[in-house]
């Protein structure tokens, strides 16, 4: 076995050294009728590293890949470049094979790293601080719901009909599991200001998305206003993290929490995972955040360093009293953000915002010239939502024949409401002209 | 004016109706450098035994119980800047919260320092 | 002759010696200084080539940012450097042995790495259609049906995301199982032993329960006769939480009995599996009466680390829960796999979503291969080793140190500071271990030992290594014993020295601000 050190020899000696005949003796407490004889069924034994390789390869190989194809798909997760100099970073063992930075003397180097991507975080939200990262958006979303729980000592929820359903699923599950009311209003292209007419007395957090689900950007600050009328948290959710370049970010629009899916920058698609959940609040709410939080110190010598910090909330230390049970978050996700995100700059992520919604545009005015497609996003970043005069279902099936994944049909995320000829598109810096062109000509065919 | 110690390391000052509340400094010394301390909201009521602050060291986080029934009068907001007054001064400038009595017969309950001595020294 | 005039020393030379050398660089040697990012002159610079902006009409409906991020941007040779000096300050398994206990710092195998960034798994979108994705979604079924064999259990949920998100993911299946019973309001006490992992009680509590501590025994197992007080009185009791192998390192010897009394109870049992690597390959908790447990892929089954993750934590469910399993999931039928997204026919009784899309499938890649490059008898191996080397270890220390309990131990060896002398604490001996140039066992942990301190080794360390480690562990803990005060100042070795993790808690500074401009004076 090419990874375990051992010999035959070495596990004699052992054995010798702790006085043992055989390592049967360190399994006397299985209760026997759990003690198995040999290997377990029905799986195979140990094989070389070619062989496995060539089967992960077939497996991989029976996958289009968003390369392979004029790719139109986001929803949450997009398909944007990541430079080669990311993998070069997170490759490195020292970062890839570290744990958590327990031990900081001898884990500056994920700290610093935290350090910085909490400030990048920060800044790009325009919120005023932002922990170590969460496993997703979806579940940084409903760690925030309970956060505005625990903060403002109420037990309601409510969702706009634009937050992608995957985080107000995830959501409304943690708040009824916890006894919070969790409503989500009905789904809407345009619809996150009328969270403003559902905010009450009993209401812990609104919680509105922008760019929304369909693509459609909204200046959510009535939004924020009438929260805080009432004495709400008004949490701000986004899934395109290059948005933030362009569009009017969380702490633009009096957000208290902003959370987001950071995959966009620096990660791959993954096919939905790992991804690195964004989490940001207002200094105020620092104490009821959850997860790992970085913060600055010194040394004996007085040297600047860094540590892991505010840990009495977490659950290594309050068990159930902690803010949250989140302990492994998305480390190395985070880094490969991190890194993209310092090779960007302000300016970088500004331009590349730029180049995603010009095209947009460009896509946006091809599709529109389509005979039959309707543009239904008024205002969008990257993404918008089409409606097409044939069943989605069966245009996007058309469409990739032709080479083409032309996005998501809406009705793959609202079953039970009115979308089926409703396509959600996304451009990115990835998309050519070529690609909208052949979607555009492809689009007419089948419509013809 | 009679200070009065509970089992879970507070003391309690009792002037008139007010009673001024803290930790003890046997608990100071317990919980090390106090980090952050979460007080009481003005107004608030608490029964006794109820939890009314947190006490925060870097690896330790313990609730603080009101050690009589009564309404907040007061909370000691120079904590939130200095919570290390919790470890220099926990029985004097350290204190958390001023409560208005609403039952004074609960601090015959509670012990005087001798007693409360006799307790530490037996934990 | 011919002279040559380019001589110079080529052996050193005595110098007198110095303590410590002071650059003006900050550096020392290979250790390079390295400041913050936002410490470089590259404000309004990018590291990233990018197109011309076009210059079009803005569809955003003026909802734009009102100032750029504030960030600088580095080429690429300055973010190499910048990462690669960080890299330089952390302790990686890559670099010795890393005996967190409970954490399973295991090697991580290269070719996981390298068929999880093959372009058919990396580059696919979780939202395209499925007949796209059929290679992935048959990775899936094919890791579930390991994991599922490998436990003996009947189902398995993918789509949690760590350790702790299994744990939630089993809680809200019992959740969900009594509601169906009509229970979920009476039975809201969840019993937990004192030694448990602290995301135990918080995940209990995040599900609505309440946490019920139970007694360990003078053996580290549960103390039987607690348990049985405590379901007494039955009928408010949804379950118990137990890891086994215990964080004590130890089998719970009466863990069938346990799982009885708790289903004669009326509850059901979560497993914490997050020392399966125990146990893997030799003993299936299917056949231990459990009902869930979760499976922590970056432990048992070597997907890195990654300095705090991502993680992975799919769980396995019982009969009696199995049909309460969160969406989305792969089923397969005539025409392929297929993934059941809403909570609808076949998925009727499912508790809900957990995350976006389907689960860490990065991590699955890299589970599936280790698993297929070990088979039934690797794996079987690999627990093992696993548990000889933490026995060696225990072995030749256990007369230096002080073990927690008699006996053998499964995959990590526990000792208790009762050994060091006043005023030596354990804190202090992972401090000297750093100096040792090893990363510090798990320290304080579990509670229900004094002073902690928990070893695991894994099965990737040679015996060589476990020998090296065992005499600078050894010679730390004499120093320990016999009161050596140097030990507080340990780390000397380290890019620093202990921190001060008080300041950083009172006045928390979670991010760079600029200093502010000096001070112009006035005209």
């Amino acid at each position: 076995m090419r990874y375990l050190p051992l010999t035959s020899e070495d596990r004699a000696d052992m054995l010798s050294v702790i006085g043992a005949k055989n390592v049967d003796e360190f399994y006397t407490d299985v209760p026997e009728t759990a003690r198995l004889g040999g290997t377990i069924e029905g799986l195979p034994d140990h094989q070389s590293e070619f062989a496995v390789e060539r089967h992960l390869t077939r497996l991989a190989a029976k996958n289009v890949t968003a390369s392979d194809s004029a790719f139109f798909v986001g929803c949450g997760a997009y398909k944007h470049h990541v430079p080669a100099s990311v993998d070069a970073v997170i490759t490195r063992s020292e970062f890839l094979t570290t744990y958590t930075p327990y031990q900081p003397e001898i884990a500056q180097g994920t700290l610093q790293t935290l350090f910085e991507f909490q400030t990048q975080v920060a800044e790009i939200t325009a919120m005023d601080v932002a922990n170590a990262s969460m496993y997703d958006g979806a579940t940084a979303c409903a760690e925030a719901a309970v956060m505005a729980c625990r903060a403002t000592r109420r037990k309601k929820v409510v969702m706009s009909g634009g937050l992608h359903p995957h985080y107000a699923e995830t959501t409304k599950l943690l708040c009824e599991a916890q006894g919070i009311e969790a409503i989500i209003l009905p789904a809407a292209i345009d619809g996150e200001l009328a969270l403003a007419e559902h905010v009450d007395d009993a209401t812990a957090c609104v919680i509105g998305q922008s760019p929304n689900v369909f693509g459609t950007v909204t200046d959510m600050t009535p939004v924020a206003d009438a929260a805080h009328e009432k004495k709400a948290l008004f949490v701000s959710v986004f899934t395109e993290a290059v948005s933030l370049g362009l569009v009017k970010p969380p702490g633009e629009m009096g957000a208290d929490i902003a959370v987001g899916e950071g995959q966009s920058i620096g990660n791959s698609l993954n096919f939905g995972g790992p991804y690195v959940g964004l989490f940001a609040a207002t200094q105020k709410l620092v104490r009821q955040m959850p997860g790992r939080l970085c913060g600055e110190t010194v040394d004996a010598d007085g040297k600047r360093g860094f540590v892991l910090t505010l840990s009495t909330r977490e659950q290594h230390i309050r068990r159930d009293k902690a803010t949250s049970n989140i302990c492994t978050n998305s480390g190395l996700c985070a880094l490969a953000f991190t890194t993209h995100m310092t090779l960007l700059g302000g300016k970088g992520l500004h331009d590349l915002a730029v180049l995603n919604h010009e095209t947009a545009c460009d896509l946006a005015d091809a599709l529109e010239a389509v005979p039959g497609v309707e543009l239904l996003t008024p205002r969008f970043f990257n993404e918008f939502a089409i409606r097409t005069p044939k069943p989605a279902f069966d245009v996007l099936e058309a469409l990739q024949d032709k080479g083409v994944i032309g996005g998501v049909r809406a009705s793959r995320l609202y079953p039970h409401d009115d979308f089926d000829d409703v396509i959600i598109c996304a451009a990115t810096e990835c998309t050519s002209l070529e690609d909208i062109a052949l979607y555009a000509s492809a689009l007419k065919e089948i419509l013809a | 004016m009679t200070v009065k110690f509970t089992e879970d390391h507070e003391w309690v000052k009792v002037e008139g109706d007010t009673a001024i509340v803290g930790i003890t400094k046997f608990a100071a010394e317990q919980l090390g450098d106090v980090v952050f301390v979460e007080l009481p909201e003005v107004g608030a009521s608490f029964d006794k035994g109820g939890d009314m602050a947190v006490v925060e060291s870097v690896k330790a986080a313990s609730d603080v119980y009101a050690p009589i029934s009564g309404e907040i009068l007061e909370a000691n907001d120079a904590l939130t800047d200095a919570p290390e007054t919790v470890n220099s001064a926990p029985e004097g400038e350290g204190w958390f919260a001023k409560i208005k009595l609403s039952d004074s017969s609960e601090l015959d309950s509670l012990m005087d320092e001798a007693a409360y001595k006799a307790f530490c020294d037996g934990q | 002759m011919t002279m040559n005039s380019s001589g110079r020393p080529t052996a050193p030379v005595a110098a007198s010696d110095i303590q410590s050398v002071e650059t003006v660089s900050g550096s020392k040697g290979l250790s390079q200084f390295e400041p913050l990012i936002f410490e470089t002159d590259r404000w309004g610079k990018t590291g990233v080539d990018l197109p011309k902006a076009k210059g079009k009409a803005s569809r955003l409906g003026g909802v734009e940012r009102s100032v750029r991020p504030e960030l600088p941007g580095l080429s690429e040779p300055e973010t190499i450097r910048h990462y690669m000096r960080l890299s330089q300050r952390n302790y990686a398994i890559d670099l010795g042995l890393f005996p967190l206990g409970s954490c399973t710092m295991k090697h991580n195998p290269r070719l996981n790495e390298k068929m999880a960034r093959l372009p058919g798994f990396a580059d696919i979108h979780p939202m395209q259609p499925q007949a796209s994705v059929q290679g992935a979604l048959e990775l899936i079924d094919e890791l579930a049906t390991w994991l599922k064999t490998l436990t003996g259990m009947p189902a398995v949920a993918m789509s949690p995301k760590a350790g702790a998100h299994g744990e939630l993911c089993g809680m809200l299946a019992i959740r969900a199982a009594l509601q169906a019973r009509g229970e979920s309001e009476t039975r809201k006490r969840v019993l937990v032993p004192a030694s448990a992992h602290g995301t135990n009680p918080a995940t209990a509590a995040q599900c609505g329960f309440i946490v019920d501590e139970i007694d360990a025994n003078a053996r580290g197992r549960v103390d039987m006769d607690d348990l049985r007080a405590k379901l007494k009185k039955s009928d408010d009791v949804a379950g118990i939480m137990l890891t086994n192998p215990n964080t004590c390192g130890l089998f719970e010897t009466d863990i069938k009995e346990i799982a009885d009394l708790i289903h004669a109870a009326g509850g059901y049992f979560y497993c914490d599996g997050a020392n399966f690597n125990a146990i893997v390959g030799r003993v299936r908790p299917g056949d231990l009466g459990v009902d869930a447990m979760h499976i922590n892929l970056h432990k048992t089954f070597s997907t890195p680390h990654g300095g705090g993750g991502p993680g992975s934590g799919p769980t396995v469910l019982s009969d009696a829960l199995a049909p309460f399993a969160p969406v989305p999931f792969v089923i397969k039928d005539g025409n392929g796999f297929h993934l059941i997204e809403e909570t609808e026919a076949e998925a009727k009784d499912s508790f809900g979503r957990m995350a976006s899309f389907h689960g860490q499938m990065g991590m699955f890649v890299r589970a599936l291969t280790y698993m297929l490059s070990h088979g039934a008898d690797g794996l079987k191996q690999v627990a093992e080793d696993a548990v000889l080397n933490a026995n060696y270890i225990q072995a030749k220390l256990k007369t230096i140190m002080t073990p927690a309990f008699d006996g053998y131990c499964m995959h990590e060896a526990l000792f208790s500071d009762k050994f060091t002398a006043e005023g030596i604490e354990t804190i202090d001996i992972a401090k000297a271990l750093i100096d040792e140039g090893y990363h510090p066992m798990t320290m304080y942990f579990p509670l229900v030992v004094h002073g902690a301190m928990l070893i695991e080794p894994t099965e990737t360390e040679s015996k060589a290594e476990l020998d090296r480690f065992c005499d600078s562990l050894a010679s730390v803990a004499r120093k320990a014993a016999q009161g050596d005060e140097s030990l507080k100042g340990a780390p000397y070795l380290a890019p620093m020295k202990r921190l001060d993790e008080t300041q950083a808690a009172r006045k928390p500074v979670l991010k760079w601000t600029a200093p502010a401009p000096e001070q112009v004076a006035a005209e």
